[in-house]
């Protein structure tokens, strides 16, 4: 097939030529898989497009054509616009639709019965519509798939259940073609095998990388603070910049920073500069509402999170600031590609370091990026939980047979190596929920009929099981809204855990505004607005990425030099600092300090192992204290750092690293902790045993609902080999666990602990006083403080 | 025994960190909203498949407590059982645990709207009960004095030192405790939700459950 001319000469009358990789991958376009990597701004988008546009050209395809999926609704609305341009302009006959969870119900409708030649979604959506019973008839004509942003989704189980609908459609389309599209990755053939038909093949289609960035740490009149998140002070240099430039793309990594950032923006904008706010917490008319602004060229700048990470065309960006430290080099040279999307022009972008550490991390990232070193840990085999998930979509779409539904997830990449065993205690537990005690017999979910078919007990669960597809678990968030008569405006959304530490009168950022809490109606937080300068509770968390080993290990490489050239003065004398006071951590030793603070003992151990790791590290080592009688009461964790406090000084600490100990004792400890507790939460929801949403349930309020905990706890005590019990433990493990890392770094360090006894806080200790996400450890100090506070309050209030 | 000691219509009561309430002069222990079988009903509606082992859980730790008071009147303030059919469809272990532990012992079951009705169980079943001056029913009543019910769940949050702390919660003012839920599988309502600020008087206080029971002015 050649690429048909009117297509060719449209390309022409744009003044443009059609790319190498994309002719690569039309010439391709019968292959069973094909993967393409290229840089941001290749076109990479119209190279997936092109041969369903040359398929569909002499308009005689009925039905369903291409599937594109993409993990953002935004990004599905936005190809839906770039799409339809040339459609139009060329007079193609072909229908283009966007479905995600934004779209209208009635259209959705519609679209079952009448489905586009080429239709956008999300893995939620598209898995939605694989547990409908007509649907080997809404994918009846179905040839092609595309999977954009590739290596994004390969990297979570949004992923992985979209590879498990794609095995779902290929049975019933044998000859559906897959395209994957990604950015730059270390691995590509990782992502081939999580892309295609296991065990067909997947050609890989290299593009052309571009010229090396234009990259550089933003200079500022300001030092930056010697700790927190916020980076405040490179406000009036980050409004040069954007006045320098035609449109500025302000990266952030968490919701919180970026909200509070955008605040001090809009209070330093003497000039009113047009500025405007996207992540993933805004209501989803205001976030549109910046989007449509963003494409119309009204914005000079946004502040924005990983929402805006993938590849949404935003026009003329022509620089990007990453405020933050970039965590992972990867994610930095793919948000670096955002700016300048001329293909063959350098990207332009600028590294605002928020706190002196995150110097050292910008300028080992820096060094990374110039030698092309990219990182990434390669991700173990899919994850169970998304398989019970499955196996409810499939029966929520009709009746079916075990063998053939093993035999179609195995074809999935991330499922190949599922063994039978595997397989059958997933259908087990979601049959009768898989207990040592028998006690569903009656009640089960599924039921064998006598020919073998497994079916729903109860036809009208299918209508839960869908309200409850999705992977995505971060956190329950509660609406937020402006207090009105009869409900006002939307606001966005905050975590419910943030929401239970406010009380009314609290102030919170949400959306660049400061908003008043007035208390909560139906579960939605209803807020007043308020003029002040500053709120008084910073804002919720967000996200948090671990850095990645390899930068990790740049930055004590760079701590082990003399003296520091590369690095700002004001880092340089504080490295040199903390080397006068305390001491460097090294990478072949482990640095733990110990000194008092406000009237309690802290302990600071420079693990260097990644967040979650440290984090580890930390109800590891709490725990040991709890058992030594040390009170511990709490800790935090950063990528280079745990802080433990508690109410007694470690007279003789030593004990506490004997490593060996903290192996042995992991398996033990790890049952009853919170991150334990946190991921089976996790798991539960997506496997289907806590359901998230249920018709009029969260209306009826708190006192009908118990904490997953007691879930836990109840297997924990007596059923502790459950399926779910299994699937938490290799989560936490290589998740929020990530024991590899702590094994890492005691292959590192072996016996050589340093203990240092200090008078006061340390000059690299300092910055984890003001870390978020404080993790509390329930032992003896929380009876303690029971009584003391319990005491002081009745006197006050003149019970006692 | 670890419990906070409390003076309430001139009887001498004890809350206990299970949750459970104990009369030692009347010899009286009463516990409430127990939700007996509350996974099973969940299955039988079509929902998921809970851990179906809170029905024995719940049962131990009333178990424990029996044990460590030697009480010999037991009250069960009412939603004893997550509804009628749970109550029939208790397996014949949790029957003979509960037959175990009524041996020898006075045994009021009061009814709630969970449980409504008797039910076939061994025991008195009522639909409230008074001794010396103290009336249990399941919900409080607008107008009462020496009243002790359930039916709220409600939980208390202590705030110290950067710290939430959330626990069940014995209610308590002059005129009537309200108890936390005793079963495995129960929420809790906050003590500041509206429901419970209008039942309870301005010195009311909460007592939170756990290993050393404290008590606190309730939060509004």
């Amino acid at each position: 097939m050649k690429i048909p001319a009117q297509i060719t000469e449209w390309f022409k009358s744009r003044g443009w030529a059609i790319h190498p990789h994309q002719q690569m991958l039309f010439e391709l376009a019968g292959k069973p898989a094909t993967l393409l990597i290229a840089p941001t701004g290749g076109g990479k988008t119209m190279a997936g497009f092109l041969p369903t546009l040359a398929e569909l050209a002499d308009g005689t395809h009925q039905g369903l054509h291409t599937l594109y999926v993409s993990p953002l609704k935004a990004l599905a609305a936005d190809i839906r616009r770039n799409l339809t341009t040339p459609v139009t302009e060329i007079g193609l006959p072909i229908r283009i639709e966007d479905r995600t969870g934004d779209t209208p119900a009635s259209r959705k409708k519609r679209q079952r019965a009448d489905p586009p030649h080429i239709l956008l979604t999300t893995p939620e959506s598209l898995a939605l519509l694989t547990s409908y019973e007509d649907a080997p008839r809404i994918f009846a004509g179905l040839q092609r798939v595309i999977v954009d942003e590739i290596h994004a989704l390969a990297e979570s189980k949004r992923g992985d259940q979209l590879m498990l609908a794609l095995a779902r459609l290929q049975t019933l389309r044998p000859g559906l073609r897959r395209v994957g599209l990604s950015a730059t990755v270390e691995d590509p053939r990782a992502i081939a095998g999580f892309l295609s038909r296991h065990p067909d093949p997947c050609t890989i289609v290299e593009a052309d990388p571009g010229p090396d960035p234009d990259i550089a740490m933003l200079r500022t009149e300001d030092k930056p603070p010697w700790s927190g998140g916020g980076a405040a002070y490179a406000i009036p240099a980050v409004l040069e910049q954007v006045q320098q430039h035609r449109t500025t793309l302000i990266f952030h990594n968490t919701r919180a920073q970026a909200e509070i950032f955008f605040h001090n923006l809009w209070l330093a904008n003497d000039e009113g500069l047009p500025i405007g706010i996207h992540h993933g917490s805004l209501d989803r008319t205001q976030r549109e509402r910046v989007e449509a602004a963003m494409v119309r060229g009204e914005l000079r700048a946004i502040v924005c999170t990983g929402s805006l990470d993938l590849g949404i065309d935003w026009g003329d960006v022509d620089l990007v600031i990453q405020i933050g430290a970039p965590k992972n080099v990867k994610r930095l040279v793919q948000r670096i590609g955002r700016a300048n999307h001329r293909y063959n022009a350098p990207s332009k972008a600028l590294l605002v370091p928020a706190n002196r550490f995150e110097v050292v991390e910008c300028v080992a990232a820096l060094e990374a990026v110039k030698a092309h070193e990219l990182d990434g840990d390669p991700r173990g085999p899919g994850p169970r939980d998304v398989l019970c998930q499955q196996i409810l979509i499939t029966a929520a779409a009709g009746p079916f047979d075990a063998d053939r539904l093993y035999a179609e997830v195995t074809t999935a990449g991330p499922y190949a190596g599922l063994t039978r065993e595997g397989f059958d205690a997933c259908l087990d537990f979601v049959a009768t929920g898989g207990y040592a005690l028998r006690a569903y017999d009656r009640w089960q979910r599924l039921m064998q009929r006598p020919d073998g078919m497994w079916q729903l007990r109860d036809p009208r669960a299918a209508q839960r099981i869908r309200m409850n597809i999705g992977t995505i678990q971060d956190t329950d968030t509660l609406k937020v809204r402006l207090r009105r008569n009869r409900g006002g405006k939307p606001l966005g959304e905050i975590e419910e855990g943030f929401a239970a530490s406010l009380t009314p009168g609290d102030t919170f950022l949400i959306g660049g505004q400061i908003v008043r809490y007035e208390g909560l109606r139906e579960m939605v937080v209803e807020v007043t607005r308020r003029a002040d300068r500053k709120p008084k509770i910073a804002t919720f968390m967000g996200t948090k990425f671990a850095t990645s080993t390899q930068l990790s290990a740049r930055i004590l490489d760079m701590f082990a030099q003399e003296t520091w050239p590369q690095l700002p003065d004001h880092t340089a004398e504080w490295l040199a600092l903390q080397r006068e006071v305390s001491r460097l951590p090294e990478r072949g030793r482990l640095l733990v300090e110990s000194f008092p603070h406000e009237g309690r003992e802290h302990l600071c151990v420079y693990g260097f192992a990644g967040r979650n790791a440290m984090q580890t590290l930390g109800l590891l080592l709490t725990k040991r204290m709890e058992e030594t009688g040390l009170a511990p009461l709490g800790f935090v964790s950063t990528d280079y750092a745990t802080l433990i406090w508690g109410l007694d000084a470690p007279t003789d600490p030593s004990p506490l690293f004997e490593i060996g100990a903290l192996r042995e004792g992991l398996e033990t400890w790890l049952a009853g902790n919170a991150v334990m507790k946190r991921t089976f939460r996790a798991s539960a929801t997506i496997a289907g045993l806590i359901e998230r949403n249920t018709a009029g349930q969260r209306k009826s309020g708190r006192q009908a609902t118990f904490s997953s905990d007691i879930l836990y706890d109840t297997l924990l005590k007596y059923d502790p080999d459950h399926l779910l019990m299994q699937i938490t433990h290799e989560e936490a493990m290589r998740g929020l666990v990530d024991f590899g890392r702590i094994e890492e770094m005691i292959a590192r360090v072996g016996d050589r602990i340093d203990l240092l006894r200090l008078s006061r806080v340390t000059p690299l200790a300092a910055p984890l006083f003001l870390e978020m996400g404080r993790v509390p450890v329930q032992g003896a100090a929380e009876e303690r403080l029971l009584a003391e506070e319990s005491a002081r309050l009745l006197a006050e209030a003149g019970l006692a | 025994m670890n419990g906070y000691d409390f003076t309430f219509a001139g009887a001498r009561l004890t809350a206990l960190g299970s949750g459970a309430l104990w009369w030692h002069e009347a010899g009286l222990l009463c516990v409430s909203d127990l939700h007996l079988g509350k996974s099973e009903r969940m299955a039988r509606r079509g929902g998921a498949t809970l851990p179906p082992y809170e029905t024995r859980d719940t049962l131990t730790r009333l178990a424990a407590d029996l044990e460590a008071t030697t009480a010999q009147t037991v009250i069960c303030l009412g939603d004893s059982f997550d509804d009628p059919w749970a109550a029939q469809a208790l397996t014949d272990e949790d029957r003979a645990r509960i037959t175990v532990l009524q041996a020898g012992r006075r045994w009021l079951w009061i009814e709630g709207n969970h449980d409504p009705g008797p039910i076939e169980m061994g025991g008195t079943h009522l639909s409230e009960f008074q001794q010396f001056g103290l009336t249990f029913r399941h919900i409080a009543q607008g107008e009462a004095a020496g009243e002790i019910s359930g039916h709220y769940h409600p939980k208390a949050t202590l705030r110290s030192r950067g710290r939430n702390i959330t626990r069940a919660a014995f209610l308590i003012d002059s005129r009537r405790v309200i108890m936390p839920a005793y079963g495995t599988y129960t929420g809790g309502l906050a003590c500041d939700d509206q429901a419970l600020c209008g039942l309870m008087g301005p010195q009311a206080l909460a007592v939170l459950t756990g290993p050393a029971p404290v008590a606190l002015p309730m939060s509004r």
